[in-house]
């Protein structure tokens, strides 16, 4: 696959990225390779059509939301960086960093918990005002759901979900009534992935 | 639930379909009674008048030269006729298993099949009759064998991960066979069995026509028990390959146990001998594969006979290759596999269907007469039995097996990044069931073999016991092992729904990542296929991601299965039945939910939300047409929610512009489409490929009331099938990056741009009804004023006319 060298060339700042997000040269060039596959155009960005030209997303129930997690409000493309920056939400945690603890200065690593958990909340919550209402999470129950289930359970359900996350009663669940109610499930394991070098 | 009425009906079924069974079984026997003799009044020829007296009568009574009433004559049809019941008789079978609906879960179908084959072949026996001898080494190779293999080719997932499949099947299989041949041979030296005169080759022989396994029962346990997904495409690739397999390592022995003197000369020479066969048999297949899709560029003409040249060329290569000696499993498969890319391109929507149907079709009759066969033979032949070496067959089988699966899994659990746990490798060596093939190879073995008979005894009585008692058992083995995790002390509904929501997204970003595959090669393939391969044999071939053409046909397809239903009821379509508002669920108060309530809930989520990564899982049965309703309810609903979100200035709008068809659209598509060919120059259209006459560049001139939204994806639109009275559209799928279960095209790339009405209007007038019934009611969503279209969705595909206020990105790297 070329040496990793020459190819850390095509990608701008490369050291940069390395540090923000945690990945390896080796992963970043792999992922560099993977964003000029995707790049149908060779124009350097990725549109809607060439996340949708994935057809494993489109048989996603919720493919369309994480194809839209990509793209920043207001933008219509995504570069390498933003690519970058969005998928090192699903690295491993590294245990190490947060057992020395942070210093203040330091941000929040894009594969920590709370980032994590910040992707799956956007995933509900569309149009970013910072919870999610009800609406919103009968959409996603709607999209896992198969056809079987009627309007009613949906309801039920969509209900009882609001009803156990929503501590302080305004029908919507915020983000961190959210992370409150899955603060038994580990997040870090379920939202990460190999990345493949 | 059942009411009493619907047993009664049952029982009413299950004893009209035993009774046509026994019918059938019945004239079967007399048919199979031989010869019936002429009878002399009833010959047929009218003797002229002038017969003369010379001679004596051949028969004592006086030829009246009566115009005869009724004649039978039996002979003349007797080779199709008794073809015919055959195959009807195993048809009814097949029937009569799905009145039951529970048996085909418990029972694996070869198991019936069996089952039947035995019945009628004790009846046979009991009436003294001999199976008709139809199976002989010839009529297996040439006209049984190839459908099968034909079968599993044509729907072999290209997204099979052919490393895996092939460690499984082809190497397991090898080990398997010389394994069992090896110890088998062993124990011919034990005298006490009196199975000395099996040299080492016969039980090579014998080793490799038992080995292969065909593991189709697990697959439905499988998917019910939620496998790790690679397991499942192991089992599923094995039993796609095993055939194969068997038929290869049959020829390759059956070549080395002729011959008297085995030097380690000729073991190499075997080896470099079974590269050859099967590198050959790949290049032929591959060979013929493209002159099929080469012929299907050109046959837009003549649609009806299009599914012929698939056939024909398939078996041509089969043939070919048997001619040269060379693989000829290979060459089919090989050929199907390549064919299948290119010509479900290029030919119409029925020939695809006509021809998926039939090759299914013609596989599975295939395989069911075998088994029906095995089961007739079972009872009516000489067996030749020998307790010690059927037994040691049996136990060599299950232990090496055992042993195989074992190794090959350590060897390569490695680097799986999800490793095969006891369970799944108890699964894989436990479901090894024995197939069609084994005991049609054994059947068909040369006589010179001198204890053939006892080889077919030994066939008979593994796969009987494998398909019966594995078969039966497998099921409550694997679910016992797999205990569901019914102490999941649920937290809440909430954290269900999450998770799954995560699981869904991790898959989603490890399928957006390719983690699956090797992408690096494939990219290279797939580059050389769109610039050099599509444009020779795809006609009019064009650029990637028609996705609208794929989504109309998606939408054509899901409307025709509605409009197939019994009632034929539009209220069913899942898209308008989401469709209805939600009710705004404002201050009401706060429900109360019972235990009970939860316990539903949680019943409900786990039974119904969606799998992750649905796509092998389709694979459920071999016997079956691939089943993707699933993946069509999740682009279907995704379309309508779509539709229902749409709001000015959300992200979504500015890709998700829905047209309607207007109504009063012409439905006479008599004149041809213009050859919408999207040069740079087009850069907004919105109602893109509504030909009409005038335009020949393709700009709409009726587009006007609609034209509110711009569109981007312009050569997606290009929807220019050849018009045929017949009235499908160009089946013009998405083949863009990585090709998935292209087996059934239907799934493919997620229709964001939902364009599916305006390019009816080039699909038959039928079609086109029908997608006009479809999409009746929904045609009060109209787009969305035009002050909300943003920018860049204006801009054109390619690089040369580009919208001057697209932001440029910052950087340009070099492209390859």
């Amino acid at each position: 696959m070329g040496s990793s060298s020459s190819n850390m060339d095509h990608i701008p700042d490369a050291q940069h990225l390395m540090q923000e997000t945690g990945f390896s040269a080796a992963h970043l060039v792999r992922l560099y390779e993977r964003f000029d596959f995707l790049d149908k155009d060779d124009r350097g960005e990725l549109r809607l059509d060439d996340f949708e030209a994935v057809s494993e997303l489109a048989m996603n129930p919720i493919g369309d939301r994480i194809i839209r997690a990509f793209f920043s409000p207001g933008r219509e493309t995504v570069d390498f960086p933003s690519f970058v920056r969005i998928l090192a939400h699903f690295r491993p945690t590294d245990t190490n960093r947060t057992r020395n603890g942070r210093n203040g200065a330091q941000p929040e690593p894009a594969n920590s918990r709370t980032n994590k958990l910040k992707f799956a909340f956007q995933l509900y919550d569309q149009d970013r005002d910072g919870k999610i209402s009800r609406e919103e999470l009968l959409q996603v129950l709607r999209a896992m759901l198969e056809m079987q289930v009627t309007e009613e359970q949906l309801q039920s359900i969509a209900e009882r979900a609001i009803q156990e996350a929503d501590l302080d009663l305004d029908d919507t669940i915020s983000f961190d009534e959210f992370k409150k109610s899955l603060e038994k499930v580990d997040i870090e394991h379920k939202m990460s992935i190999r990345f493949l070098e | 639930r059942r009411t009493t009425r619907g047993l009664i009906k049952q029982n009413k079924l299950v004893r009209a379909a035993a009774l046509l069974i026994l019918c059938s079984g019945f004239s079967l026997l007399c048919g199979c009674r031989g010869e019936v003799p002429p009878k002399p009044t009833g010959g047929v020829t009218i003797v002229p008048p002038i017969k003369p007296d010379n001679g004596p009568q051949a028969y004592p009574e006086a030829e009246k030269s009566n115009l005869p009433v009724f004649t039978m004559d039996y002979p003349r049809i007797q080779i199709p006729f008794e073809i015919t019941l055959w195959m009807l008789l195993a048809s009814f079978a097949k029937i009569g298993f799905h009145v039951y609906h529970k048996i085909t879960i418990w029972v694996p179908e070869s198991c019936l099949l069996i089952s039947i084959g035995l019945i009628v072949g004790a009846i046979m026996h009991s009436v003294h009759e001999e199976p008709p001898a139809v199976l002989t080494s010839n009529v297996f190779f040439l006209y049984m064998l190839p459908p099968i293999v034909l079968d599993s080719g044509y729907f072999m997932p290209t997204r099979i991960m052919l490393h895996l499949v092939l460690w499984f099947a082809v190497v397991g299989t090898l080990w398997n066979s010389i394994g069992i041949g090896m110890s088998l041979f062993a124990i011919c030296q034990i005298e006490a069995f009196g199975v000395q005169d099996i040299n080492l080759q016969e039980n090579l022989l014998f080793a490799s026509i038992i080995s292969a396994v065909d593991p189709v029962a697990v697959l439905n346990v499988f998917e019910d028990v939620n496998v790790n997904e690679q397991l499942y495409i192991v089992v599923f690739g094995e039993c796609l390959f095993n055939d194969a397999v068997t038929v290869v390592l049959y020829n390759m022995f059956s070549f080395v146990a002729e011959m008297p003197v085995v030097e380690p000369v000729d073991v190499f020479l075997g080896v470099a001998r079974f590269f050859v066969v099967g590198l050959g048999g790949m290049g032929f297949g591959i060979l013929f594969g493209f002159v099929a899709a080469f012929t299907t560029r050109f046959t837009s003409k003549v649609r009806e006979i299009e599914p012929l040249f698939i056939f024909m060329y398939s078996y041509l290569a089969y043939l070919v290759a048997e001619l040269f000696a060379i693989s000829s499993i290979m060459a089919i498969v090989t050929c199907a596999l390549t064919m299948k890319y290119y010509v479900e391109e290029n030919v119409s929507q029925r020939s695809c269907t006509t021809i998926r149907h039939v090759v299914k079709m013609l596989g599975s009759i295939s395989e069911t007469l075998i088994f029906f066969f095995l089961g007739v033979v079972t009872i009516t032949t000489e067996h030749e039995w020998n307790w010690g070496y059927i037994l040691f067959t049996l136990l060599f089988a299950f232990v090496w097996r055992g042993l195989g699966v074992l190794v090959l899994t350590q060897i390569i659990n490695p680097f799986r990044t999800i490793p095969f746990n006891l369970k799944d490798q108890f699964g894989l060596a436990y479901g090894g069931l024995r197939g069609a093939i084994s005991f049609a190879l054994a059947f068909t073995l040369p006589d010179n073999i001198g204890r053939k008979q006892l080889f077919v005894t030994a066939t008979i009585a593994i796969i009987l016991f494998t398909v019966f008692l594995q078969g039966i058992s497998i099921r409550p083995l694997i679910e016992f092992i797999n205990v569901r995790r019914t102490n999941r002390n649920l937290g809440t509904i909430n954290v269900e729904i999450h998770c799954r929501l995560m699981e869904h997204t991790i898959a989603g970003i490890e399928d957006l990542c390719g983690q699956w595959s090797h992408f690096y090669w494939k990219d290279k393939f797939m580059k050389f296929n769109n610039r050099i391969l599509r444009r020779i044999l795809i006609r009019d071939s064009r650029a990637e991601s028609s996705i609208v053409a794929l989504y109309k046909k998606l939408e054509l397809q899901n409307a025709m299965e509605i409009l197939d239903t019994v009632s034929g009821d539009i209220s069913a379509a899942p898209s308008i039945v989401s469709l209805y508002e939600e009710k705004k669920s404002s201050a009401k108060p706060k429900k109360k939910f019972l235990a009970a309530d939860l316990r539903n809930m949680h019943d409900i989520l786990s039974k119904n939300m969606y799998k992750i990564r649905q796509r092998t899982v389709a694979y459920t049965n071999k016997h079956t047409l691939p089943n993707d309703s699933q993946t069509k309810e999740i682009l279907i609903r995704r379309h309508t929610s779509i539709r229902r979100s749409l709001r000015p200035g959300s992200f979504q709008s500015t890709s998700h512009k829905y047209f309607s068809l207007p109504a009063g659209q012409s439905l006479d598509l008599k004149f041809p489409p213009a050859r919408l060919s999207y040069t740079d120059d087009h850069e907004t259209l919105s109602e893109v490929a509504y030909p009409t006459r005038r335009s020949r560049s393709g700009r709409p001139t009726r587009s006007s009331s609609r034209a509110m939204m711009p569109l981007r994806r312009l050569d997606t639109l290009t929807e220019a099938p050849s018009v045929d009275t017949v009235g499908d559209g160009g089946r013009i799928t998405d083949h863009g990056v990585s090709r998935t279960n292209s087996s059934y095209s239907d799934s493919h790339v997620a229709p964001r741009r939902h364009l599916n009405s305006s390019n009816d209007n080039d699909s038959g007038s039928v079609d086109n009804l029908r997608n006009n019934h479809h999409e009746a009611p929904e045609e009060e969503e109209e787009p969305q004023p035009s002050s909300s279209s943003p920018v860049w969705a204006a801009e054109p595909r390619d690089g040369t006319t580009r919208n001057p206020l697209l932001r440029r990105p910052q950087w340009n790297p070099k492209k390859k």
